[in-house]
């Protein structure tokens, strides 16, 4: 669930979805879930002569696992914190 | 409270929607959300199948889908607005036309990626020669 919580903190940030089909995806993080599927606001394309489908849809549902990488913001992300939290859920699971 | 089931929580405000649903496999479906489940296993009605090849575009009635939900890659609430300014950028064909084209293009993909396998393994490396799609 740590990456859930995680993913929580980053709502309403900019962030960037790559999908395994080589669709990247921008948008505002509006919300997620704990499949980690994505929902996005106020989309954008990175390549739109690929997938011209898209540009008719201004937010979008992205399930869990199909996501392969997200970029974030790096002023958003507290790796101290992160680190602090990874140990904390390590040691709770023994 | 969101939602009544925990997962796909945020489906619940795209029920009644026009939906664009994209599939693993390529294809794009729009239709009418009706239901849907924690996997995102959906319900579509009224739905058209849309296949694009360059400026062109064709589509297709299908009625009534259920989506298993590990086909399913995105979906995207469609402006109406937006859809109809890009539509107009393209040229409609008859989606026979089209599927005849995009076919012939997955084939030839199908035909190149066999020997470039080939070759592959004749020189050590591992290659799968079962269909896949990347997911």
């Amino acid at each position: 669930m740590l990456f859930y919580s995680f993913f929580k903190t980053l709502v309403g940030q900019p962030v960037v979805v790559e999908l395994k089909n080589d669709l990247s995806i921008a948008g505002v993080l509006v919300s997620v879930d704990q499949f980690l599927n994505i929902k996005l606001d106020d989309i954008r394309v990175t390549d739109e002569k690929r997938f011209p489908h898209m540009m008719s849809v201004k937010n979008c549902f992205i399930r869990g696992s199909v996501v392969r990488y997200v970029q974030l913001p790096s002023a958003a992300v507290d790796t101290a914190l992160l680190q602090d939290a990874t140990r904390r859920e390590n040691s709770a699971e023994k | 409270m969101d939602s009544f089931l925990p997962g796909a929580a945020s489906l619940v405000d795209c029920v009644d929607k026009k939906l664009l649903v994209i599939l693993r496999d390529g294809r794009k479906l729009i239709g009418w959300l009706r239901s849907y489940d924690q996997f995102a296993n959906l319900v579509l009605q009224d739905t058209m199948e849309r296949m694009y090849h360059g400026e062109t575009y064709g589509e297709e009635y299908r009625g009534m889908f259920v989506v298993r939900g590990e086909n399913v890659v995105l979906l995207g609430e469609v402006n109406e607005e937006k859809e109809a300014h890009h539509l107009r950028s393209l040229r409609e064909v008859p989606s026979a036309e089209i599927n005849a084209i995009l076919k012939k293009e997955a084939e030839a993909r199908k035909k190149m990626d066999l020997v470039t396998g080939k070759i592959l393994h004749a020189r050590g490396f591992c290659v799968d020669f079962a269909e896949t799609d990347h997911y």
